[in-house]
């Protein structure tokens, strides 16, 4: 495939950039702006309970670009039913349609409530949301997800802003060989690199905020990372070569039998 | 089970014979550790780790942006009652104080609220004398009402309550409770507490994991200081709080450190907590429980608030007056003790921009 015709489709939206980002630890949100610039990034998730229409202050809202997909997230819930509430709160106050689901009822590893979310989904899904639950990496909850109405699954790389990186790669890769959705891998990854690596293994995107914002130069990192997301998923559309436990001579050594 | 049968394993802990041998090389390497035990946070409170509180400092402030990113959330106290019947040695509001009592009517409370509402604040913290009759659950609730119009997350500080009770609140849309524990030392405790209901520490002990039983978002504790041993303080404080944060993985927990202030009545502190013994507490905190909240309030100074952001604070009260009605009425003399940082809001949100952080009037939505 051409890669200028490559585009990752979710709700009806077409994105070039397969780099999600994120607005939470910034010591500013004046810096979402550049961020988003030098990253390419055309959707951003937000935590609802940050936001806050009414205020005379400041407002995550007005640092974020018009053009951009907004991806709101339940931060917070600890149930289907909070989430459910938030989302529907999300959408009463123009948020639009697309909702991050996260059900945590662990503070200490934040992994999300699989249960808890496909209840959320099920119900969202059926009030027509674009539904992008946040799980852990496990092929039951994700066919579960495929069947209550999910847009795409966002399995955790690691557990959530450890920048531990992609711990459950082996996991991730079933989601990927599996699930007729999007994979969008979410949550520990620490390095470029790392986005990298899991676009070249076939992931549809990445979204990535805590290694950003807690960068030196949180605007360079994001930079950096939306040139590893996008070179990775250049390399997967190439389709690596294979590897071997040996070299290989790059001349073919029979090539004399066809001569 | 409760704290409490852990805190009687720790209660008589000889701290001074078990960190007389730490030495600074145990401490450095203690600071570098990924996770460390109830030891190690014993031992970066001892003397020994003194010499070393910038490299505390360092690690607790890289833990902190890691953990918290460059923001602190920013709320203020709303005194609704000064109504006492304890009589608690250190406190502006004890029963044998002659100052003038007051209970805000729901009027009074629209038109305090309204007053903080126009600042921007978003998280606004309650508090009561310990008067139950007076500053009943009901009256709470009825204030609940007029609150939830202006403000997205409400904390309670006040007397503690039975489960039912918390639950009750809950309901009505309270999600954070504030309660310190003033002492651990429970002989200390009682001589300090001369009369009144707070007089049963083991009630007051168990109030955060009653508050957690009825599904409370976040609990605040904290201990005191000035009363006793500041070593002894903080590490049973960073042990109940470790103790909560396993008990209920889906509550958020949080410390405060605060110290002695001058107040009615005039109860001097037994113990000096110096700005260096405060930073080591709280660097030593923030290393040991790396997701623990740390709080500070105006009773400290605004040039020193300014200077410990950064080594993990993730929430500072502003625009402060712990005066009942405070900032629609004459003030009187009914406070409960005196602040010492006296910026408004809009100063502090400079000054915490200006420090390279981003001040947060909003982390909570109600659902």
């Amino acid at each position: 495939m051409d890669a200028a015709e490559d585009y990752l489709e979710i709700g009806g939206r077409k994105l070039k950039s397969r780099l999600f980002t994120g607005t939470g630890k910034y010591s500013s949100d004046a810096l979402i702006p550049e961020i988003i610039k030098k990253s390419g990034s055309e959707v951003i998730t937000v935590a609802l309970r940050r936001v806050d229409f009414h205020s005379h202050v400041d407002n995550v809202m007005n640092h974020i670009p018009k053009d951009i997909q907004l991806m709101p997230n339940t931060s917070g819930a600890r149930n289907a039913q909070e989430a459910v509430r938030i989302a529907r709160l999300s959408r009463k106050t123009g948020c639009g349609d697309w909702i991050k689901i996260e059900v945590i009822s662990d503070n200490k590893y934040l992994l999300p409530d699989g249960y808890e979310t496909i209840e959320a989904t099920k119900v969202l899904a059926g009030e027509g949301f674009v539904v992008l639950p946040y799980v852990s990496p496990d092929l039951m909850v994700a066919r579960k997800l495929v069947e209550a109405g999910a847009a795409a699954i966002m399995p955790l790389g690691s557990p959530i802003g450890s920048n531990r990186g992609l711990k459950t790669k082996e996991l991730v890769r079933i989601l990927i060989d599996e699930i007729p959705l999007p994979i969008i891998v979410d949550a520990g990854i620490g390095r470029p690199s790392e986005a990298c690596e899991a676009m070249e293994m076939g992931a549809d995107a990445c979204l990535v905020n805590t290694a950003i914002a807690s960068a030196g130069d949180p605007v360079k990192m994001a930079e950096a990372f939306g040139k590893a997301v996008s070179a990775g998923r250049q390399a997967y559309l190439a389709g690596p070569g294979t590897t071997s436990e040996y070299a290989s001579a790059s001349s073919p050594l029979t090539g004399f039998l066809n001569e | 089970m409760s704290f409490y049968q852990d805190y009687l394993t720790y209660k008589d802990i000889d701290i001074e014979n078990f960190i007389a041998n730490v030495n600074g090389d145990q401490v450095q390497r203690i600071i570098q550790k990924p996770v460390l035990n109830k030891s190690d946070f014993l031992f970066l409170l001892s003397p020994a780790a003194e010499p070393f509180i910038e490299e505390m400092a360092q690690r607790a402030h890289k833990i902190s942006v890691h953990q918290f990113g460059r923001t602190i959330v920013l709320y203020t106290p709303m005194y609704l009652s000064n109504y006492c019947t304890n009589q608690c040695v250190y406190c502006g509001f004890n029963a044998k104080n002659k100052i003038e009592r007051k209970q805000l009517t729901l009027e009074e409370v629209e038109l305090e609220a309204r007053a903080v509402s126009g600042t921007g604040l978003k998280h606004i913290l309650i508090l009561t004398g310990d008067a139950k009759n007076i500053a009943s659950i009901d009256y709470l609730k009825d204030c609940l009402k007029i609150l939830e119009k202006y403000f997205t997350s409400i904390s309670i500080e006040i007397y503690a309550l039975e489960t039912t009770e918390y639950a009750e609140l809950t309901s009505a849309g309270v999600d954070s409770l504030t309660i310190y524990q003033e002492t651990y030392n429970e002989t200390l405790y009682d001589e300090v507490h001369l009369k009144g209901p707070k007089k049963d520490y083991r009630f007051r002990m168990d109030a955060p994991e009653r508050a957690c039983e009825a599904h409370i978002r976040s609990v605040n504790i904290g201990a005191l200081l000035g009363l006793y041993d500041w070593r002894y303080e903080a590490f049973i404080t960073g042990l109940h709080a470790e103790y909560l944060q396993n008990k209920y993985p889906d509550v958020e927990f949080s410390i405060s450190l605060p110290r002695m202030r001058p107040h009615a009545g005039g109860f001097q502190p037994e113990v000096i907590t110096s700005d260096k013994n405060l930073v080591q507490i709280m660097t030593a905190m923030r290393i040991f429980l790396p997701r623990v909240g740390i709080t500070i309030s105006t009773r400290e100074s605004a040039a020193f608030r300014d200077n410990i952001i950064r080594l993990g604070v993730t929430k500072m009260s502003a625009g402060s007056t712990t005066v009942v009605g405070g900032r629609t009425q004459d003030a009187g003399n009914t406070g409960q003790f005196d602040i010492s940082d006296h910026r408004s809001v809009d100063e502090m949100m400079l000054s915490i921009r200006e420090l390279g952080y981003q001040p947060v009037f909003k982390d909570w939505q109600p659902v």
